[in-house]
This record gives structure tokens, sequence and C-alpha cells, in this order.
């Protein structure tokens, strides 16, 4: 595992490690991922304790979903994933997250550089309302000073996995607040990806979009999974059926929200070992 | 379903009841003109402004009486639609006084000329064929741009301090900011009298930094709120990609602001476009066209208008006036080529 991890000189294919985890990665010259794992995680907002010791796994090159109630926690402990709770004046955190072997908290590391590996996609749809389609979804490399050779194909190549080439290929120069709210989540879902992150985080991504766009988004989020670690906060039950491998049950009894069961998808939905998770996933409650 | 509709459908506005109100307001106007003129003519209401509060104090009565035959819901509003024109049209007489007044009295002073020649060799009282200010206009715009130079940036860079930054000293800043926006124009130019002028003469530099401190407040208190509104997603979102704090200030924010930072600067500028009395302090006056920045005193249209001013002879006066119409210009195409420059940041 390269030691600089986390203090990549802002180039893209900087590693040059060949280790690759065959399949069908994105990127020839990129290290292959262990996936992100958290040990014993609290978060404080000031004084309210919010999460109690999560312990996750979060495999390589699967999708997890992180399933539960409002209230309990989730997207609290999506935003801890990438550091970007620690905005939100107030906040605090004990335990560990590991990505690729690595403390993202640990002193030291560089949070931009972390923050390109572990992208985002919000509830909200928000492109920049200043840039064109194709300059939003090349607007990380902007940003972080990113050089690539190619942009019009690296341009088509993330349009096209988030499932939004055909629609807006011949209007990559207007506006993207033109497009719908479906096709504005799906242009951010490429935005994220033009950094080629390892993990990717999505908080609700389809909650404000109908039913056509969350099947698109869906599709996507199961392609993206061969060769990247997709973490998704969902209300959706069916949605969190579909396209997870693994799922983790947050509840919240009133203190701190903390992991009912965490299992293989598969699992959670058939057989669960908590008559909680079991209430929750068969719509029982919450 | 194209293929089947033989019907022509002429698009329809029903929602703009024109004719009606037409009907409405044709004799409302009559009867509030006759009411008017019957207030004006047995009591103590006289002259143009007595005309005028009593028109519209019977149009308001009028309108609602009007409204009366639908019911008291429409009366109140009809009458609540003719206070606020009416309060709209006030506010406006002001404007359209000054603007009358000065392009009628600085008309004839100006001719082709006036744009083309400065006063190197004419007196303020010489015929008004003679002479101009193309002098003034030039060293007006100098002053202003180099003021803008000066003041845009910092004060800016003072909002992305307050809202961006959020450093220890943001309220102090603030503070700071808010009481430079009450230093009186004369103290700024006292100010830098004292620490540019003095023993090196006057300059359009020094008047470019008297301007500037006066410009300074409004440019970063606008700014600030302009930032303010930018919403916090794209920071965020900004963010997640792995931007920097400069990096998502420089990239998403301001160009997102863009368009309300060209308002900042055009409020700002439009702030000491017209100051006088840090001028006579710091750039001064001089007959002759010039482009030099600093070793001598270069003119400004506010200068200009003054100089004529103090000449109080009718010829001079009347110069004053045009140059008041032409200062009045300069800010229009100002503010035009500013506004025209951030509405296609929208696009």
């Amino acid at each position: 595992m390269d030691d600089a991890t986390f203090k990549t000189e802002n180039t893209m294919n900087s590693n040059d490690s060949t280790a690759t985890q065959g399949g069908n990665p994105l990127d020839e010259g990129r290290v292959g991922t262990n996936g992100l794992q958290t040990k014993g995680v609290h978060v404080w907002f000031n004084k309210h304790h919010v999460l109690e010791d999560i312990s996750l796994d979060f495999p390589a090159n699967s999708v997890t979903g992180l399933i539960g109630p409002s209230g309990c926690g989730k997207s609290t402990f999506l935003r801890v994933l990438n550091r970007m709770h620690e905005f939100i004046p107030g906040a605090a955190m004990a335990g560990e997250v590991f990505l690729d072997g690595k403390e993202i908290y640990a002193p030291g590391v560089d949070v931009t550089a972390m923050r390109l590996k572990v992208g985002m996609v919000f509830q909200k749809p928000n492109p920049f309302p200043s840039m064109t389609i194709g300059q939003n979804v090349l607007a990380g490399l902007k940003l972080a000073n990113i050089k690539v050779k190619d942009k019009d194909s690296l341009l088509e190549e993330c349009l096209t996995r988030a499932g939004l080439w055909k629609e807006v290929k011949d209007r990559l120069k207007t506006s993207g607040g033109s497009l719908s709210g479906g096709q504005q989540q799906r242009l951010c879902i490429a935005r994220a990806l033009a950094v080629k992150p390892e993990v990717l985080l999505m908080d609700e991504p389809c909650s404000a979009l109908d039913p056509a766009s969350t099947l698109k988004v869906e599709e996507t989020i199961v392609q993206l999974s061969s060769d990247m670690t997709v973490v998704i906060v969902t209300h959706n039950m069916q949605q969190a059926a579909r396209v997870s491998d693994y799922c983790a049950f947050f509840l919240s009894d009133g203190g701190p929200g903390s992991v009912v069961e965490a299992d293989r998808t598969s699992v959670i939905f058939s057989s669960p070992a908590d008559t909680r998770t079991a209430d929750y996933v068969q719509g029982r409650f919450g | 379903m194209s293929e089947t509709s033989t019907v022509q459908v002429a698009p329809r506005r029903p929602w703009v009841n024109r004719k009606d109100s037409l009907k409405d307001t044709v004799p409302a106007i009559v009867i509030a003109a006759v009411l008017a003129f019957l207030l004006v003519k047995f009591t103590g209401l006289a002259g143009p402004l007595g005309s005028y509060v009593a028109f519209a104090i019977s149009f308001l009565i009028v309108s609602y009486l009007f409204g009366l035959r639908y019911d008291r819901v429409k009366a109140t509003d009809k009458a609540m639609t003719t206070l606020v024109f009416a309060g709209f049209f006030t506010a406006f007489i002001p404007w359209m006084s000054i603007l009358y007044t000065v392009f009628q009295r600085g008309a004839s002073a100006i001719y082709w000329g006036y744009f083309t020649h400065d006063m190197a060799v004419t007196a303020n009282d010489d015929e008004l064929n003679l002479g101009g200010l193309s002098h003034a206009i030039v060293g007006s715009t100098i002053i202003l741009l180099l003021a803008s130079l000066i003041a845009i940036p910092f004060g800016i860079i003072t909002a992305v301090y307050i809202t961006e930054i959020k450093g220890k000293l943001s309220g102090l800043v603030r503070v700071m900011i808010q009481s430079m926006s009450g230093v009186p124009s004369i103290v700024a130019g006292l100010f830098v009298f004292a620490i540019l002028v003095t023993g090196k003469g006057f300059s359009a530099v020094s008047g470019a930094v008297a301007l500037s401190i006066l410009m300074l407040p409004t440019v970063a208190r606008t700014a600030e709120e302009v930032l303010k509104l930018v919403p916090d997603d794209l920071r965020t979102s900004a963010y997640a990609l792995g931007a920097t704090q400069t990096a998502t200030t420089f990239k998403i924010v301001l160009p997102a602001a863009r368009a309300g930072l060209i308002t900042a600067s055009m409020l700002g500028m439009a702030r000491v476009a017209g100051e006088t009395a840090p001028l006579i302090m710091t750039a001064f006056y001089s007959a002759n066209f010039s482009t030099d920045i600093s070793g001598h005193p270069l003119a400004s249209l506010p200068m200009y208008i003054y100089q004529n001013f103090t000449n109080g002879t009718d010829l001079a006066l009347s110069r004053a006036w045009g140059g008041a119409t032409v200062l009045l210009g300069l800010i229009f195409i100002l503010f035009t080529t500013a506004r025209l420059a951030g509405g296609r940041a929208k696009r």
C-alpha cells in the first residue's frame, strides 16, 4: 500500500503501483481498495450524544445500505466517513475511520486529498449555478487543480456512467440549472465520479426524484459498485433491497443512535437476528 | 390529437381584465379630478402641490367607492392599489424634478465642442460656445477607476474574511467597516491631505485614495450581504469534491455571487462619483486636459461644477448645470455597463 495515500500530489493516476483488483477497474494505475472500516465511532453535537459505538466494515466494491427511521443518525454517520460533519459547529467525535487501512482522522492527514477519494452525493441536487453542464462535471478537477489530458472523453465517461450522457450530450454548454431534478442529481453523481473516488457516499440520493429517475440512479449505483465502494443512506426499503449487498440497521430509542444489526442484505430482509430489524424492514414501525 | 383538432385556438389571457378596468378607471379619474378641483376651490389647498394632494385623496376615495359596487374586500383592494401607486408616484416626483431641472438648465451649455475642449484658454464666464469639459470627464474617469481599483478588491476581500473565513476578528472588522461608513467625506479628504498631499502637491492618486476610503465600506457591506446569500449547499458540495477553502471561495462562491458583487461595486462607485469635498483637498482642479495621475492637480466633474458655481456669473452657472448633466450621464453609462456585464453573468 502506498504510504502517501492521503498526500497524493494532486494529479490523477499518481500511484505507480500496478496492483489492481481484477474486474474492470476504472483506472489501471489505481491501487486496489480495501474499502472502509469504522471502529467505535461516537458523535456529539455539543452535549447531545447522537451516535454511539458504530463499528462497521464496508467491503470494497460493494454497496452498503444504511437504513433506519429518521433521526437515528444515518446521515450524520455518512458525513463522518468523509469528515464533512466537522463543518457543523459544535460537532465532536470519537473512534476511528479507516480508508485503505489508514485512519482519516489521524493528525497530518490531508483532508482535501482524502475527500477526493471519498466522493459524496447529497439529498438535494446541487449543481454549481455559475457553471455549464460540462463545467459542472469537471468542477472537481478544477477545484482540486487536477490536470487531465482528455477532458472530453472523461466528460463522456462520467456522464455515461451516471446515465445522463444521452440526454445532455447536445447541450453540454447550457447551465446545469436548466436540467430537471432527476437529471441534476445524475449530474451531481457524474460530478462526484469525475475525480475517480474509491468510495461514494450517497445521502438519500433519490428522495427528491421521480420513480423513473430513481430507477436510473439505482442502475447507476449497481454498475458503480463493480469497482467502487458505495455507501447509501435510504428510507426506501425496496431500494435498499434492490441495490445493496450489505445493510446496516440504525436505531435510536431516544438516546444516541446505534447499529442494531448489520449483515448481508438478503439476511437482513429474510431472516434478521433482531426482532426490531424484522419489524422495521417489514414496515411495522418507522 | 393534433390531426383531429380543426378548431383554431387563439391564446387568451383571461386573468388580464383590461377592458373592465379601463371602464372603471376612466370615470374614476374624471370624478376624482372634479372632486379635486372642488377641493382646491373651496378649501385651503392651493398650488400645484395642493392640487396633487387633493387629486390623490379624491382618487383614493373614489376608487374605494367604485370597489364597493362589488364588495368590501374588493373596495379595500382597490383603495390599497391606489395608495401604493400614489406613494410610488410621490416618491417619483423629486427624482423626475431633479432630472428635468438639471437637463433643462444644462442644455444651453452643451454643444459638440463641450466634450472635446478643455478650459485651458477659456474663462468660466466666457461665451458658452467656447471651451468644454473633456478634461473633467477624463479626470473623473481616471480618479473613479483608480479609486475602484483600490476599494473593490479590498472591499470584496473584507467581505470574504467576514463570511467565508469567519476569522476571530470578523465581528470587529464588521463593526469597523460599519463605523467607517459614517466617516464624513471631508474628514477622509483631510486625512489624505495630511498624509499624501502635504509637501507633495495635489494629484489624482491622492484623490483616488480619499474616494476609496469612502467607497470601501459600501462595497464591503454590500458584498458581505451578497456572499451570505450564496447557498451553503454549494460550499458543502465543493468541499465534498475535495476542494480547499481557497478553491471553494474563488472558483465557486465568488462566481456564484458575481452579479451581486458587480452591484456592490456599482453602489460603491455611485457613492463617490459625485463627491466634491475630498477632491478639493486632494486632486483639486486644473483647467488643462491631462491624464497624469501624479504630480499635478487633475480636474473632475464635481470640481468643474464647483469651480463654475463659485464664479457665480450666469454663464458660469450654465456651465455648472451642463457639468451636472454630464455627471448624471456618466453615472448612467456606468450603471448601464455594469448592469449589462452583471446580467450576462447569469446566462
